[in-house]
């Protein structure tokens, strides 16, 4: 091992694959850091030198656009040196590995990747191909743990704790990243959880998740102190997994009239929302939505978590 | 000068030993038995003593893919029948999902010529349908007179159910059975694993344990209506497996087999080793339920046969995310330390049962003739030890491809050897 890889014993991880891998004192750990570089933003000069001479490289085999930048800023926030790779415009069409891909950009002496890939595991295995630290920003269906770190992180900041807080996951279950990690994280900060949506987008074993199951969303927004909306993917229809957008949105979109019927809940969404679906413009934009300080926290959220794996914790 | 072996001090086990004493030599004359008795003091060109070893008639493995012709780049003929030899096994039957698929007779006498050059028996299994695409029967009859010993699409299931039912009437006209695997692909896909609780856990796209228990009840109806025989391939579920046992009650011509890894390994494995592709295939690892049920079907000889699904894949081909890794593993070399690990030395089932298994049964299926050890006869067997510790590694690999989720893995039971064709082949 370089120095580099050395030093960060304190934490005790080199990659973040999922919060499965981590503890509650971690998250807590990051959620603390994350404060100060949340200050560090609003400062008239955001930029610190932390991460200069450390090379980061952004790999993206799945569109992205929020996440894609927010990591970006966040790099380039901390000084670091920032390498793009998309899996359009890149050797992937010619049928390069990821392997090879990886080994390859790793030959350039690179010294951590962030990776969004449409397979469960893409980050684990790429621990297998190279030999630095990895970031998971979404892989396939299974986790997403930068997303479930700035949503606790705004709850928290919201609600001042996340013991005992109610938080409701609205939407297509069975295939979101951001419901897993959102989940192993909130249950392990000691919040409850409930997961609604149609039973043909939850898991065959969705009490697994560690979450209370719901069908009704009324019912769920009744109980929530945080209501979560999911955006639903329109190939999701054409699969076959419920009947139209329209019967979606009158069952389980949250609604204007949700807004003064259960008035204490809190309306969050990791975007891109698809309004007028899982989500009325008026909610969207309503002073109880924070999805724009999702945003925001999203960054330093980010920068927290390239300082505590850099190995340049001071 | 006739080429004579003795092998010496074997203890004699399974089907067709047991009128002979507990300790044999063997004397063996131009690969026919000529003699066996407690003790023979007679010169040979070749004697080897196994110090008490056992032997048995040559184990079959019914359900393996040599890939060629067609992907000689995963495995060849010549490779898949030196790691056939070196895991007991002396007769294999050849999967038709090759290039081009084994639909005409020229294929199937292709393998059986390239067969013939090795330390094993190859038998092709034909092609249920032409190129395996579901349409149209392939030339069954042609097919047998080729050599073939069974009839197959293989990966893809006969989906079509009028097609199944014709190829079960025609087939068993020709008294051979149809094996299919089980699954109906509209439940299945995209299923990179299980469907179930690890699945999800990990968020990967599971494949029900349900899409291949309604495969097999259709067939099993079929199979009643027409009297074909019907052989469900890699059985890996609890319910498939109840579903088979109550066929057979009711005399439907039904048999089954499953593959080591089914009564070993559950899908934990993929969590546990953060998403190894060499625990991927298809059927997919069910649960520890499943597994049990898997042991009780051998048990109650609900489950005729232990096979491999022995299915090589390259490296470069294995090495890749887990949705895109393709299915299977490799698994001639390792299936008996994992029947002995699992069945014979947790006392499920005796030697003699667990033998019969790899013995008797995949050949009834087949039309095969059990060798035997009469004087007289040719000389078929296979010489092992259930005790012996070993670790399969990358050096013991016959096979062209090394995709076992057994591999640096400490195993106990080992073949050590075959009598096969006039050779005796260490391994």
């Amino acid at each position: 091992m370089t120095d580099k890889e050395a030093t960060n014993v304190d934490f005790g991880h080199r990659h973040l694959l999922g919060l499965a891998d981590y503890s509650a004192e971690d998250i807590g750990h990051i959620l603390q850091q994350t404060d100060r570089f949340l200050e560090i933003l609003n400062r008239p000069i955001p930029k610190i030198p932390t991460l200069r001479d450390v090379t980061v490289v952004n790999l993206f085999y799945e569109d992205s656009t929020r996440t894609r930048l927010s990591f970006e800023l966040a790099e380039k926030r901390m000084g670091a040196d920032v390498v793009n790779f998309s899996a359009k415009g890149s050797s992937v069409g010619k049928g390069e590995s990821l392997k090879d891909t990886i080994q390859n950009i790793g030959a350039m002496k690179i010294d951590m990747v962030v990776i969004r890939h449409q397979s469960p595991g893409a980050a684990h295995y790429l621990t297998r191909c190279i030999n630095t630290s990895v970031i998971n920003a979404g892989d396939g269906p299974h986790e997403h743990p930068t997303q479930a770190l700035l949503d606790m992180y705004s709850m928290k900041q919201k609600f001042g704790e996340l013991k005992g807080l109610k938080v409701a996951i609205i939407g297509d279950i069975l295939h979101s990243r951001v419901v897993r990690s959102n989940i192993l994280g909130l249950t392990k900060m000691g919040a409850e959880v409930t997961v609604c949506g149609p039973k043909s987008m939850m898991p065959l074993y969705a009490d697994e998740l560690g979450a209370n199951i719901s069908y009704r969303l009324e019912e769920t927004l009744e109980w929530c102190d945080v209501a979560m909306a999911l955006r639903i993917q329109l190939e999701r229809q054409e699969q076959g997994l419920f009947p139209s957008v329209r019967e979606y949105h009158e069952r389980f979109g949250i609604k204007k009239r949700h807004l003064k019927e259960f008035p204490h809940f809190t309306i969050m969404h990791p975007g891109p929302v698809n309004r007028g679906v899982e989500l009325e413009s008026e909610v969207a934009d309503n002073s109880r939505a924070i999805i724009l300080d999702q945003v925001t926290n999203g960054l330093a959220v980010r920068m927290a978590v390239l300082y505590l794996l850099s190995g340049r914790v001071q | 000068m006739a080429e004579t072996y003795l092998l010496k001090n074997l203890k004699p086990a399974g089907p067709g030993t047991e009128k002979l004493p507990d300790t044999i030599d063997i004397l063996i004359t131009d690969g026919t038995i000529t003699r066996i008795a407690e003790s023979i003091d007679q010169q040979a060109s070749h004697s080897k003593d196994f110090n008490g070893a056992y032997v048995s008639a040559g184990w079959m493995d019914m359900h393996v893919h040599f890939r060629e012709p067609g992907f000689e780049h995963k495995e060849t003929i010549e490779t898949g029948s030196k790691a056939a030899a070196f895991g007991g096994f002396t007769d294999v039957a050849c999967m038709p999902n090759t290039s081009p698929a084994v639909s005409s007779r020229d294929v199937v006498e292709y393998i059986r010529k390239k067969g013939e050059m090795q330390p094993v028996h190859v038998h092709p299994i034909g092609c249920v349908s032409i190129d395996r695409k579901g349409k149209q029967l392939a030339e069954m009859a042609d097919l047998k007179e080729g050599g073939a010993v069974a009839f197959s699409d293989d990966g893809d299931p006969v989906y079509d159910s009028r097609l199944m039912r014709i190829a079960l009437e025609y087939s068993s006209m020709l008294e051979m059975p149809i094996i299919n695997h089980e699954e109906d692909l509209a439940l299945s896909r995209p299923g990179h694993m299980n469907e179930g609780r690890v699945s999800a856990r990990l968020g990967l796209q599971g494949s029900p344990g349900i899409a291949e228990e309604v495969m097999i009840a259709r067939d099993i109806m079929l199979a009643e209506l027409t009297g074909g025989r019907i052989h469900v391939a890699h059985i890996s579920t609890a319910k498939g497996v109840d579903l088979v046992r109550s066929a057979k009650k009711k005399g439907i011509r039904v048999t089954t087999e499953v593959c080591p890894h089914h009564f070993d390994l559950t899908d934990e494995e993929i969590e546990r080793t953060g998403f190894d592709t060499n625990f991927k295939m298809h059927p997919p690892l069910r649960t520890a339920e499943d597994v049990e049920a898997m042991i009780e079907g051998l048990r109650d000889g609900s489950i005729d046969a232990i096979c491999t699904d022995h299915a090589p894949h390259s490296v470069d081909e294995k090495e890749a995310e887990f949705i895109y890794a393709p299915n299977g593993i490799i698994g001639l070399e390792t299936a008996f330390a994992i029947s002995c690990m699992r069945l014979l030395h947790p006392g499920h089932l005796s030697l003699d049962d667990m033998l019969e298994r790899l013995i008797t049964a995949p050949r009834e299926i087949t039309n095969l003739t059990v060798p035997d050890f009469n004087e007289g006869s040719e000389a078929r067997f296979t010489i092992f030890d259930p005790e012996a510790e070993w670790t399969f590694t990358a050096d013991e690999v016959r096979s062209r491809s090394r995709n076992s989720p057994y591999l640096d893995r400490k195993l106990k039971g080992r073949a050590l050897g075959i009598f096969n064709k006039g050779k005796l082949v260490l391994s």
